[in-house]
């Protein structure tokens, strides 16, 4: 296949994550340059496949599907039959990675745990993620982002001050899948090195959890709960999201200096307010922050949120709307760095997709194709990647080894 | 070095970190935790700003006992410098020229200005990874944009859908939210590990270093890629008013949990651990799609259940049975978790001044490199004389010259 | 302990560096209750030295740590208008502000004398500056340095030939904080009368020159002499009055009474040169050739240490004392004799030793209470216990700037 000029090329990845926390993982890592080779039987395919937000019928027409597993071929393969577990090993052998994030003991079951596996293939890097890791008395629970949020704390804490918890949740399955490829690029630039492969045990809550660090500190020090605060931040003011003038429009803004807020009196017209002694430093100002989210909201209603933003960043000011997806789509900034990408894909036509988050100057990650069709790619890695001929491949056929 | 250390995974890889708050430190934390030496650069005037946020103990301001400084910058060695002097920027100069990895998060133009940028240090040190992180990278109109934590998380594009659900049913028509704390900027910090791992790597191959640009707000619009490219190719609008078809949150006793029965198997087995079996089987429930049509009943049932019960009971009954349960846990209940204490999900570790505290370590556990204990967060400047004349070869006279004029 | 002659009075320090803490100090060793405001960055003197092993630290700088203790301390930056509020709120229980501000700073923050005297009529202000708060010199900059050469002080300090030098070890600074603290208890025993604080103007330049009185001042005024420098003698007097190298150091001798003189010379054995009418006239050797005349008994020091010039010259009753070294002063039998040393501890520069009481009040002691405030120490006690703020408005105060 169209190899990538990535830090990843020349890296081959089976891939038996499903759902997104483990497709997140091996859409970047493909992104970076690897092969990634998604195996995925008739029986289960990978449950995005009908869509995440609206439900899809055909298997092959998910656009988030196609998002999330980009630059990914796509291997249908009947693991109940010996024949498809041997061909993973076979495939193993001539790659570098294994990511997989079933619930706990599925791989084993399957026959195809890490110890079968590094048996084939001495050098692996095989990285498993599952709700809660591999040990401890919750190993064996199920769960997606809704769980891995709850129970992180970062759900706990996001949300209204006056307002129940928030479920956080693709996000959150990224921010999983990102954390992951974290790990499994650190094994690859170790085994680069030294030679030595690696099993990972990775836990998708812990990770979540990690993005809230400070507010644990909290109460590690001081055994307290850190409390939902809206968007409030507990030094500084003003800091909130205000209505614009369109239905549903918001300005994000916050003041850190004593300069940005002068700078934001001036672009209100309100000079006095910068020389008014109650907001003339950041301890007065939040101490009447709810005076002043009426003075910016009575302000940003009577204004396009963009403009809004272009007259307070121009003055020096922190404001940014609450983009929506439309917005982003639309953005002009996102477009003069070239973020979106035209990707052609055989059922869904011309498709947008987002280029990698990162541009490395020397070797670029990209996105090359389309996401996987159910087996579509069956071919190149069959006869290609582990060299069967026709003939084998017809025999295994017709024992319903790709069904 | 020790046998241990050479299993660490990012052992011999020198990394300075010119960066303060959370995305750049965080990334450094990262690096640092795998066994890489990370010489955190701190300016004058009192250092990373991340000393004045806090948490700190007994809401006592004090630049040494920030929880959020503490937490993100364990295992690191702490430099001062002032690159607004000549000296100073000599100096950088030099540690650059030692280290393999850059990290830093200057606005766009700025480390070009004072002559520290990818092209200048890549001619001292073509091995150079320099790995920029910026709220919307090098280029492009908003290049120049000032961004705090709360406006990066809204320029992502996730605050326009949070809160949603419940909060949206009680709070129907009120404002976007961000997430809790800092996390775009973690999710920030964390794609910029990324790149710079994957660049390493690739240095491994040509030799060469590279410049890594990384923008936070496209780091954070990539995580919420589902909702985004949604709309960018079906028009579809993801907004607050998004919930789960049914199932979801619920509250409880004492709190809120999550029940989440997408699954025929998941729904047999929670009303089964709810002691209502006949449920599981009932007509009007049984798939996806019934319990889609019958969506409010659904509900109704769930919603009836927990309120009845506590979020441990909640979740000690149901996440057995196999159905995604969990209650939404606080930070209390976090730092109790049976679980993640039977991981060593929290690592103690001794502070020269915040004494010792459980700090949240790495998720992921590696066979061939067993984790090693972690440091603590420098002091101000706390390593200067180890790396100022210990790296650069600097006379202790010459240092204590540096500190008098400002330098250090 | 028996009360302290200025116990019950209250003082709030805004200064750093020398003299506005030295003259806070002097006022907290005689029982004043002094709180130290410091500038949230800290005391310019934290970062002067000298440090245990050189290694610079914050809470271990020598001068800091001599100038501040007795004192409480908390970090405020009046600047910020909540620093201001809170400053103007500790004010309302002071007696007396000790501040080195500079004169158009404070008026600029509307805390020049006559705002404070109208809310706080009782309040004393000391206010030390170099130049003083009026005349054309009043904003200029100055240190110890340019306070000796304005001063005068410094053109009549040194060798003849060579720049002339300052006094050093700041000692101008510490002359003009301990003429402040004197000031400032002239003030309270005025206020004693009336009933009224005022502002103590006090222009460390001038200080210095007060210091001159007795000497250049009337030289230049009755005999038309500019100040000038005469190295280690007097320039003006009888024979022998300077300081001469011995074997082992220097020793300092001053014969003014012509007995003293005889007793000197039978010392050396009434040497052959007295005879020569040359050597004759004291007034002479002094002010016309006194390079040539202390050369004639430089060769008998030389043969002796400073503890045998010592010895002799007590028991033949000449004034003639060795110049000490700082090691000699520290260990010197009759300091030790009056408990001149003292002992302190600190939590992060451990136990030092301190220079004890200059004076000794029969009745109400001088004290070495308290050892010198960490940076911010008493934040919370002041804030909280005294000014009612909560905990949590702490870091809002430190991240504003405010502490």
């Amino acid at each position: 296949m169209q190899e990538g000029s990535g830090p990843l090329a020349g890296v081959r990845v089976v891939d038996f994550t499903w759902a997104l926390a483990g497709p997140g993982c091996t859409l970047f890592l493909g992104m970076l340059g690897a092969e990634v080779i998604k195996v995925e039987t008739a029986q289960y395919p990978d449950a995005m496949r009908r869509g995440a937000y609206s439900v899809s019928g055909d298997l092959d027409s998910s656009p988030t599907f196609n998002s999330a597993n980009l630059n990914k071929l796509g291997l249908r393969l009947n693991l109940r039959r010996p024949e498809g577990v041997q061909i993973i090993k076979r495939l193993v052998a001539v790659s570098d990675v294994v990511v997989e994030n079933f619930r706990l003991g599925v791989m084993d079951r399957i026959g195809l745990g890490y110890q079968v596996l590094r048996q084939v293939n001495p050098t692996l890097v095989m990285a498993s993620s599952c709700a809660f890791g591999s040990t401890g008395p919750w190993r064996e629970l199920a769960g997606y982002a809704n769980v891995f949020n709850a129970m992180s704390g970062m759900g706990s804490i996001t949300g209204y001050q006056d307002g129940p918890p928030t479920e956080l949740r693709d996000s959150i399955d990224m921010r999983v899948g990102t954390n992951l490829t974290f790990a499994v690029l650190a094994a690859l630039y170790h085994r680069q090195r030294t030679g030595v492969g690696q099993y990972i045990d990775h836990a998708a809550a812990e990770a979540i959890t990690r993005h809230l660090g400070d507010a644990v500190m909290d109460y590690a020090m001081n055994q307290r709960v850190t409390p939902r605060r809206g968007n409030r931040d507990p030094l500084m003011a003003p800091h909130g999201c205000y209505p614009c003038k369109e239905n549903d429009t918001w300005l994000s803004l916050a003041v850190g200096t004593d300069d940005e807020w002068r700078a934001l009196c001036l672009v209100l017209g309100r000079p006095d307010l910068a020389a008014d002694p109650r907001f003339a430093d950041g301890a007065a100002r939040w101490a009447q922050q709810a005076e002043l989210d009426s003075i910016i909201g009575a302000w940003t209603c009577q204004r396009d949120a963009r403009q809004a933003m272009q007259e307070l960043q121009e003055a020096g000011v922190a404001a940014i709307p609450s983009f929506s997806a439309k917005d982003l789509f639309e953005d002009p900034h996102l477009r003069a760095r070239g973020v979106w990408q035209d990707v052609e894909h055989p059922k869904l036509g011309t498709t947008h997709v987002q280029v990698p988050p990162w541009r490395l100057s020397a070797t670029p990650a990209s996105v090359r194709r389309h996401g996987p069709l159910l087996g579509g790619d069956n071919d190149y890695v069959l006869c290609q990647v582990l060299g069967m001929g026709a003939g084998e491949v017809e025999r295994l056929a017709g024992q319903q080894v790709f069904e | 070095m020790t046998a241990m250390a050479e299993r660490d995974l990012l052992a011999g890889i020198t990394v300075l970190e010119y960066a303060t708050m959370v995305a750049g430190p965080y990334c450094g934390k990262l690096l640092a935790e795998l066994g890489a030496r990370v010489i955190k650069v701190e300016g004058p005037g009192g250092g990373d700003p991340a000393r004045r946020r806090g948490p700190f103990p007994e809401d006592l301001p004090d630049d040494e006992l920030s929880g959020l400084f503490l937490y993100l910058n364990t295992s690191k060695q702490g430099v001062t410098l002032n690159l607004e002097t000549a000296t100073g920027r000599d100096l950088f100069r030099r540690l650059a020229a030692s280290a393999d990895v850059l990290v830093e998060d200057a606005t766009p133009g700025v480390m070009a200005a004072i002559g520290l940028d990818h092209d200048a240090l890549c001619s001292l040190n073509p091995r150079l990874v320099y790995t920029s992180v910026t709220p919307f990278g090098q280029t492009g109109p908003y290049s120049q944009y000032r961004a705090y934590p709360m406006n990066l998380f809204h320029a992502g594009g996730e605050g326009y859908t949070l809160p949603g659900s419940l909060s949206n049913e009680l709070f129907p028509g009120r404002e976007p939210v961000q997430g809790g704390t800092y996390l775009a900027e973690y999710d920030g910090g964390l794609h910029a590990a990324i790149a710079t791992v994957a660049a390493l790597i690739a240095r491994n191959l040509t030799g060469s270093g590279q410049h890594v640009d990384v923008s936070k707000q496209e780091a954070a619009m990539m995580l919420n890629l589902l909702n985004i490219q949604l709309f960018a190719n079906t028009g579809e609008l993801v907004t607050r008013r998004r919930s789960y078809h049914f199932g979801g949150i619920f509250p409880c006793k004492d709190g809120y949990v999550i029940l989440y029965p997408r699954e025929d198997r998941h729904w047999q087995g929670l009303t089964a651990a709810m002691g209502r079996p006949e449920l599981g089987t009932e007509e009007r429930f049984r798939t996806w799609e019934d319990r889609y049509r019958h969506r409010d009943e659904v509900n109704a049932v769930l919603r009836e259940w927990v309120a009845a019960h506590t979020k441990e009971e909640v979740f000690q009954t149901a996440a057995p049975s196999g159905c995604p349960a969990a209650y939404f846990a606080t930070t209390e209940d976090v730092f109790h978790s049976p679980q993640f204490a039977a991981r060593d999900f929290f690592e103690e570790i001794e502070h020269p001044s915040a004494g010792r505290l459980a700090y949240p370590s790495r998720p992921y556990g590696f066979s061939e490199a067993p984790r090693s204990q972690q440091g603590p967060a420098p002091l101000l400047g706390q390593h200067n004389r180890e790396v100022y004349c210990g790296l650069l070869g600097l006379a202790p006279g010459e240092l204590a010259e540096l500190h008098r004029a400002g330098v250090v | 302990m028996s009360r302290m002659a200025l116990e019950g009075v209250k003082v709030i320090e805004w200064g750093e560096y020398v003299s506005a803490p030295f003259c806070a100090r002097t006022l907290a060793d005689m029982g004043a209750d002094v709180l130290k405001v410091e500038h949230p960055r800290g005391d310019r003197s934290r970062r002067h030295g000298p440090f245990p092993g050189d290694v610079p630290h914050r809470e271990q700088s020598g001068l800091y740590l001599a100038l501040n203790a007795n004192k409480r301390g908390i970090t405020l930056n009046p600047s910020k208008a909540t620093g201001r509020a809170i400053l103007l709120r500790l004010l309302e229980s002071a007696d007396v502000l000790v501040e080195d501000q500079g004169a158009s700073f404070v008026d600029g923050l509307g805390l020049d004398y006559v705002s404070l005297k109208e809310r706080f009529p009782r309040l004393i202000v000391a206010s030390l500056t170099p130049y003083g708060r009026t005349g054309p010199y009043r904003d200029y900059k100055g240190h110890d340095l340019s306070a000796n050469a304005a001063g005068g002080i410094s053109f009549g300090n040194g060798t003849p030939q060579r720049e002339p030098l300052v006094v050093p070890a700041a000692q101008v600074s510490f002359m003009a904080g301990l003429g402040a603290a004197l000031a400032t208890v002239m003030a309270l025993v005025a206020r004693e009368a009336t009933g009224r604080g005022q502002l103590v103007d006090v222009a460390e330049a001038q200080v210095v020159g007060v210091l001159l009185t007795g000497y250049h001042l009337p030289t230049y005024i009755y005999k038309g002499i500019p100040g000038y420098r005469a190295g280690n003698r007097f320039r003006l007097g009888l024979y022998p009055n300077c300081v001469l190298p011995c074997k082992d150091g220097y020793v300092c001798i001053n014969c003014p009474q012509m007995e003293q003189y005889q007793r000197f010379l039978a010392l050396l054995g009434n040497p052959e040169w007295t005879n020569n009418p040359r050597y004759r006239d004291r007034r002479a050797m002094t002010e016309q050739y006194p390079d040539e005349a202390e050369g004639l008994i430089i060769p008998w020091f030389m043969e002796h240490t400073k503890e045998e010039i010592f010895a002799l010259c007590r028991e033949h009753r000449i004034p003639c004392v060795p110049v000490q070294t700082i090691q000699e002063v520290v260990h010197d039998e009759h300091l030790a004799s009056r408990s001149y040393f003292q002992e302190l501890g600190h939590p992060d520069a451990g136990r030092l030793t301190y220079p004890g009481p200059p004076y000794r009040f029969s009745a109400t002691p001088w004290g070495l209470r308290l050892p010198a405030p960490t940076l911010g120490q008493h934040n919370r006690e002041v804030l909280c216990d005294l000014l009612g703020y909560i905990p949590d408005d702490l870091p809002r105060l430190r991240a504003a700037g405010v502490i």
